[in-house]
């Protein structure tokens, strides 16, 4: 591991959505932080700062993290990937989005980027995931407004799409 | 039921950037050059006078540009104003004094937050704490400390009320039934929490600010008062994007004043995000209300009369709109009910918590908690069946537009219809078979039943029902509710619609296009709709932003009616054009056009974009069709009556929601098994948002129901700082819904429609108590249950709570963190010479654990510098011992007092050395502390456990120092090997 000093600036050198990127950080300053504030990726939110309420998991190596408790010097050589690269194409949706729209799995979206990001690394994980599965993967995120029910409902709706893109590959 | 061909099911126009990372939330914004970010110092005491603000520190550190106190604020503006006459000064940040838990004492200005962050902790304050007062009654108390010392007393206000002939119906009411209830303190707790961006022009004399605010805008003449610039000089703008509200954003408001002054103070613009700690102790919280209902029933269980005894606690400031939240009910009160007698005494109390405000359902979960109870209590007194009280009391079907005791009209409805519907097709009577099937079995199950009316489109006269008649004839007339909506056509006829809602989330624009899409002809995802305001060019009222549900049936009437006035505007250009008359022209598929025959066809952007173009070719009296703004108010928001009558609302929709909970005998959990709602919310506008809408409402009911809470301490520490402390349901506790709809529209509104947004958090909360107490029923009899049913708080009812295991304390029931404790140590030196050590600041300085220095200041009176941990807050506090009661060298008692950024400590334990018999001695000690700050709102479960680990630390360093190996008792032994002894 680095030995870092506290008042200083390290360059961090990362995978960001697939492209190289970099930036300085002190140590203390947090990844949140770092993606939206020095790398202007604020498709990632903050709610609590403090690992509850989920709306800043992000991918770090393909597993899910809170970014708001990783600090932006741990991500040196990591692969991120954040909610604004789950579309295939800029104008498109992921089928996981597309069942969000379609089940009003989202009201004011604030804590969605978390909950796609969470969700997306499930179904991609365990193309299987039933509801109990998929219930226990969102129970890692709070949501105000939807009361979760149309969340489920779009999970199970883009595991079944899934499932049938890969048969019909 | 349909109206206009809306596009019910559309899909949301807001979805696609929110779905993809490109959503425009207050902190995606970019902030101009030069902005400073601001971190704010706040209070750990609940009631204290502040002798000394020492910045010195903290301006030093680099990349400080200001360290601002109240002192400054008041130098460029004023206090915020109030809303009924009171002799006290509601500042946005403290002067002299503090008054609860997290207000405001000083604000840091630097380069970025984390440096601000650094110089609030060199801020070094020094309190003079006063006795503080939480509970509601206890405030009302003659001796209870006052907060506000020009008032005299902590009673803000204290009126009554009588309508139609209460003491006639009491007289000769066969019983008379009475329920006394608390309803807790709680908040929607919206995940993004509060942001301000504002700037000062000195040359204009003008403030810019960008906030997450969301209205009502009648706190925009607030804020521009406060600032001392006219209303013209406060230009106030939202973002596109809003992470939830549910009220609480009106609360952001204080902050806007206080960074805006510090803005012009500093001559920068300012950036301020809050943190979730800041949101839970500090940002706004619902009231906590005591409530006293009285029923005069009838043999048969019909309600003749009810009489209300309310005391709103507002927290430690009266802060507008409040006391809003004890009046948007009035005319209400009777809920659902055909009750024509009505008596009500309000009175609203100040406590040293944080001053309270919006939170959705606003007044309605407190009167239908203590209302609802009611209806159930009355049944059981009455050996009734709960669902014929209901039923029986109910506004009869053909009443409507019924008038309620107390003033309102209910517009439309038949609640009888409704009630049956949902019996019949929630399965109601399987839900009772289910009930009596469990309690054969022993187990405990309830089923609970809620009837509610929900008011929307709030009557901005409503709060002056606070102010005598006498006091509304001095102040002058309010009422009335205006919206506004702007169409704009640019000149290639594309269409921009402007609305004054402020959304978080609820899909107002997709509405908005659907509506003028479809009085166009065209395709609702051709048709921009801005939902950010502007209050520098927008158009705008005091009503205007998101509460009171008032989209549906206010703003988005606004919206219609500036589509409809275009269209026909369009329309007779059409018609000059297609030489036909305007009312046989139609719109659609892009075209206008002659509805006999639809060959004879215009592009409509051709026809619409003819104002730009061509204005000269325009039909005589016809203005171009550029840009239309309806404002829109109800004529039936009437002004107060003479009598106190109030219209408070101008839509009211019926909830009726039943339940089947089950305790678990175990755990005594409750869980909901069932639940029903049955909404009738008029006309229905898009399906999608109205079901999102009530399970969003019912997700956070159930939050209020057993969860969560705003929970202080008796000395007014608070301790729910983090989303841990204050537990928001996850998917897991969130039971399935049955969802019902029966339809009257409501003929008063432009589109039939009603609000539908926050009725669960009316109904739910005491529908899932009423359940709870009908499962402990069998059990317990009759119980005054109080939210959030917890497991504990359960517990406490049920009659045969065994007996904790030999040598186990009992819990102290609730939230707490307060700390004693006693114990024992065995050191092998003799008492004098442990005495000695106790009483040597040098000594002292290596056995108190985590100390960097002790200094004598007297004999008796030491002053040290410790750094403690305790769960994840880690600070440095100064800690002044005093020792008293000295009998060298058997006992003495010590009295510590400790103080740091993260919190505050205060307690005393009294110490006993015996000889043990050989050459050793017994350390015996005692104590009681309380912690206040951060460090309670955050570590309050944590801290029993870190005080014994610091105590046994203390002993364990003590024996070394007296030359021998410690020998302290088995949980303190433990406890130090966790720890790995000394650090």
């Amino acid at each position: 591991m680095r030995r870092l000093t506290a008042t200083e600036r390290h360059p961090v050198r990362f995978t960001l959505n697939g492209k190289p990127a970099e930036g300085t950080a002190h140590p203390r300053m947090l990844l949140s932080d770092f993606l939206r504030g020095v790398q202007g990726a604020t498709g990632t939110h903050v709610g609590c700062e403090h690992g509850v309420c989920g709306a800043c998991t992000v991918r770090i190596d393909g597993a899910m993290a809170r970014s708001c408790l990783t600090f932006a010097v741990q991500i040196e050589g990591a692969e991120i990937d954040t909610v604004e690269a789950l579309a295939p194409a800029p104008a498109r949706l992921s089928v996981l989005q597309d069942a969000f729209r379609k089940h009003h799995a989202l009201q004011c979206g604030f804590c969605t980027p978390g909950i796609l990001m969470s969700l997306d690394t499930l179904l991609a994980t365990e193309s299987q995931a039933d509801a109990e599965r998929i219930r226990d993967v969102l129970s890692g995120h709070l949501c105000r407004c939807t009361g979760y029910q149309p969340i489920v409902a779009a999970a199970l709706d883009a595991a079944q799409t899934l499932r049938e893109e890969t048969d019909n590959a | 039921m349909p109206k206009d061909g809306l596009h019910q099911t559309m899909l949301r126009v807001e979805d696609a950037p929110l779905l993809t990372g490109r959503g425009q939330f207050f902190d995606d914004l970019p902030t101009p050059h030069g902005t400073v970010h601001a971190a704010i110092l706040r209070s750990p005491h609940a009631h204290a006078k502040i002798t000394d603000i020492s910045t010195d520190a903290a301006r030093r550190l680099a990349g400080v540009h200001a360290v601002l106190t109240g002192e400054d604020y008041a130098s460029v503006a004023s206090p915020l104003m109030v809303g009924v006459k009171l002799p006290i000064e509601c500042w946005p940040i403290a002067q002299n004094k503090v008054r609860y838990v997290g207000e405001p004492v000083a604000v840091v200005l630097a380069d970025d937050r984390y440096i601000a962050e650094d110089a609030v902790d060199l801020i070094d304050v020094s309190y003079d704490t006063l006795a503080p007062v939480i509970d509601p009654l206890k405030a009302l108390a003659d001796d209870a400390p006052v907060l506000h010392d020009e008032m005299g007393s902590n009673l803000g206000a204290d009126r009554y009320f009588s309508y139609g002939d209460p003491d006639g119906a009491f007289a000769e009411a066969d019983h008379v039934v009475e329920i006394s209830v608390r309803y807790p303190r709680n908040s929607c707790t919206p995940i993004e929490t509060y942001g301000v961006l504002t700037r000062w022009d000195p040359h204009t004399r003008s403030y810019d600010v960008l906030s997450n605010f969301q209205g009502p805008f009648s706190i925009h003449p607030v804020i521009a008062r406060a600032l001392n610039v006219p209303g013209n000089r406060l230009r106030l703008r939202t973002p596109e994007d809003s992470g939830g509200s549910f009220g609480i954003k009106q609360g952001v408001f204080p902050y806007i004043a206080l960074l805006s002054a510090c803005a012009r103070l500093t001559d920068r613009p300012v950036k301020w995000v809050e943190d979730r700690l800041e949101h839970l102790t500090a940002s706004v919280s619902a009231t906590n209300r005591a409530i006293t209902l009285r029923a005069a029933v009838t043999a048969k269980g019909r309600v003749t009369a009810l009489d209300y005894d309310q005391v709103e606690d507002v927290g430690a400031y009266l802060r507008a709109p409040e006391p809003a939240t004890l009046y948007r009910m009035h005319g209400n009160l009777c809920g659902a009910y055909d009750i024509a007698n009505l008596r009500v005494r309000n009175r609203i109390v100040m406590t040293n918590k944080t001053p309270t405000g919006l939170n959705r359902g606003f007044g309605g979960p407190q009167i239908y908690f203590a209302l609802e109870r009611l209806m159930q209590r009355i049944a059981v007194e009455l050996g009734l069946d709960p669902v014929n009280v209901a039923r029986d009391n109910l506004i009869s079907s053909g009443a409507f537009p019924y008038r309620t005791a107390s003033g309102a009209t209910y517009d439309s409805g038949d609640y009888q219809n409704a009630f049956d519907t949902a019996l019949k097709d929630g399965r109601y009577d399987a839900l009772c078979q289910k009930r009596d099937a469990a309690r054969a079995q022993g187990r405990l199950y309830g089923i609970g039943l809620t009837v509610a009316v929900e008011p929307s489109v709030s009557n901005m006269g409503y709060l002056s029902t606070a102010l005598t008649p006498a006091e509304r004839a001095k102040a002058g007339q309010k009422n009335g509710a205006q919206s506004c909506a702007t169409i704009a056509i640019d000149p290639v006829g594309s269409i921009t619609v402007q609305i004054d809602s402020v959304p978080q989330g609820q899909g107002h624009k997709t509405v908005a296009a659907s509506i003028v899409a479809e009085r166009f002809g065209l395709e609702p995802g051709a048709i921009t709709v801005v939902a950010a305001m502007d209050t520098g060019k927008d158009a705008w009222s005091i009503a205007a932003g998101n509460y009171s549900s008032r989209f549906a049936a206010a703003s988005a009437g606004a919206v219609r009616i500036a589509a409809g006035r275009l269209r026909e505007r369009i329309a007779a250009i059409a018609a000059s054009q297609l030489d036909a008359r305007p009312e046989d022209i139609e719109f659609g598929n892009g075209k206008v056009f002659i509805a006999s025959n639809p060959e004879a066809a215009l592009a409509f952007a051709r026809v619409a974009s003819t104002g730009h173009w061509a204005p000269g070719t325009l039909p005589e009296g016809i203005a171009a069709p550029m840009r239309e703004t309806a404002i829109w108010t109800a004529p039936e928001l009437t002004a107060p009556t003479e009598e106190d009558g109030i219209n408070s609302s101008l839509c009211h929709a019926f909830i009726f929601d039943f339940c089947g909970v089950e305790i678990d005998p175990v755990t005594h959990e409750a869980r909901v098994d069932h639940y029903v709602t049955m909404h009738d919310c008029g006309t229905i506008l898009h399906e999608g948002m109205v079901e999102g809408q009530i399970r969003g409402a019912f997700a956070q009911a159930v939050g209020a129901a057993l969860y969560e809470e705003y929970a202080y301490d008796d000395d007014g520490a608070f301790l729910a700082g983090t989303l841990a402390d204050y537990p928001v349901p996850t998917v897991h506790e969130i039971p399935d819904l049955t969802i019902l709809h029966t339809c009257t529209p409501s003929p008063l509104t432009p589109l039939g429609a009603k609000g539908v947004g926050e009725g669960n958090c009316m109904s739910t909360p005491v529908c899932i108590a009423n359940a709870v107490a009908d499962a402990l029923a069998p059990a317990s009899g009759n119980v005054d249950v109080t939210l959030p049913l917890s497991p504990a708080r359960i517990a406490s009812y049920l009659p045969d709570e065994p007996a904790p295991p030999e040598g186990i304390a009992q819990p102290r029931p609730g939230p707490g963190k307060g700390l004693s404790g006693q114990g024992e140590a065995h050191v092998g030196a003799a008492p004098q010479e442990i005495w000695d050590l106790l009483m040597d600041a040098d000594q002292l300085a290596a056995i108190i654990p985590g100390a960097h220095g002790v200094k004598r200041l007297s004999p008796t009176h030491f002053l040290a510098d410790v750094t403690l941990g305790v769960g994840p807050v880690k600070g440095r506090y100064r800690v002044q011992v005093g020792l008293s009661d000295l009998d060298a060298p058997n006992n003495a008692t010590l009295t510590g007092k400790a103080g740091g950024a993260l919190g505050t400590g205060e307690g005393s334990g009294r110490v006993t050395l015996t000889p043990d018999g050989s050459g050793g001695t017994v350390i015996g000690y005692s104590y009681d502390a309380a912690v206040g700050g951060k460090v309670a709102s955050v570590g309050g479960r944590l801290l029993d456990g870190a005080a014994k680990i610091v105590i046994g630390q203390f002993f364990a360093a003590l024996g070394r120092r007296a030359g021998d190996a410690p020998q302290p008792d088995g949980i303190i032994a433990r406890m130090c090997g966790w720890i790995g002894g000394r650090r």
